[in-house]
């Protein structure tokens, strides 16, 4: 069991529950980055080598993946002009929860264009 | 239950705040880094992914073809570049932030450090020398694999 702290930071609700999400997102896109890297590189070894892994990129799995990675990237944008807001508006503090939920709705919003586009190019008929 | 407790020594009520925890002031830097570099990546980001993911055939267009086609306008190999070091840096020192927060000993912060500075080290040198010395039309490749920049 690890040790009982003396007391916690943590205050719940949006202002925390955004905090980790931020912090998730980041953490994913990171490694996400490391990998896309690699994979890019590829182009240097030959025209074939690259196709072949980024063929990997083109079935349904991974295609609903990038959907969540593009999810994960749009939050992390969104949020993040959330907190420069709290940080260097003088009224930011004080509306860090309704822009909260905008930051939520620009997700949505952002989602919906994009989805469609690309479960249409995963999904449909692949050409 | 006889023993006395040392009370704890606590300043005056409103003493001047005059101790420093540090003698730099990079984590100011770094704070400050992370949103100037926001900003930026997403335009860059949202960019990338607009021209890769929406226009046209979307991911199904994405091939060595593609690349080569991009990577032959400076336009794109600044951007890839740029978008390259800031995500990196930015991305960087976030896990950094993470790994003080929650490895609380000293030989697990070292070795997570360590091994996230080669990591950053490798990529950025890596995705780098791939932007500058690609060459879209590889002599002997298969032609039906290559960009239409290379049959002018």
């Amino acid at each position: 069991m690890p040790e009982a702290p003396a007391g916690t930071l943590y205050r719940g609700r949006e202002g925390m529950w955004s905090w980790v999400a931020h912090r998730v997102t980041g953490f994913l896109i990171f490694f996400f980055l490391l990998v896309h890297v690699a994979d890019t590189s590829l182009v240097r070894v030959s025209p074939e080598a690259y196709n072949a892994v980024i063929g990997a990129y083109k079935n349904p799995i991974m295609g609903l993946a990038e959907a969540g990675l593009v999810a994960a990237i749009v939050f992390h944008a969104f949020n993040g002009i959330r907190v420069m807001l709290v940080d260097f508006w003088s009224s930011g503090p004080r509306y860090q929860r309704v822009m909260l939920w905008i930051v939520l709705g620009l997700v949505v919003v952002t989602m919906a264009a994009f989805l469609p586009r690309h479960l249409m190019n995963v999904f449909g008929g692949g050409h | 239950m006889s023993e006395t407790t040392a009370a704890p020594e606590l300043a005056a009520p409103r003493a001047p705040r005059n101790r420093r925890s540090t003698r730099t002031n990079y984590e100011l830097y770094g704070w400050l880094f992370m949103r100037a570099s926001g900003v930026l990546l997403l335009v860059l980001i949202f960019g990338h992914l607009y021209m890769n993911l929406m226009v046209g055939d979307g991911i199904n267009a994405i091939d060595f073809a593609f690349v080569g086609g991009k990577w032959s306008s400076p336009l794109w190999q600044t951007w890839d570049l740029l978008m390259l070091w800031l995500a990196m840096i930015h991305g960087t020192n976030g896990v950094r932030t993470i790994i003080n927060d929650y490895a609380e000993r000293v030989g697990t912060r070292v070795v997570l450090k360590s091994a996230l500075y080669l990591a950053f080290t490798i990529t950025v040198v890596l995705g780098t020398l791939v932007i500058f010395t690609f060459e879209p039309c590889p002599a002997g490749a298969d032609p039906e694999l290559l960009a239409s920049i290379c049959f002018p």
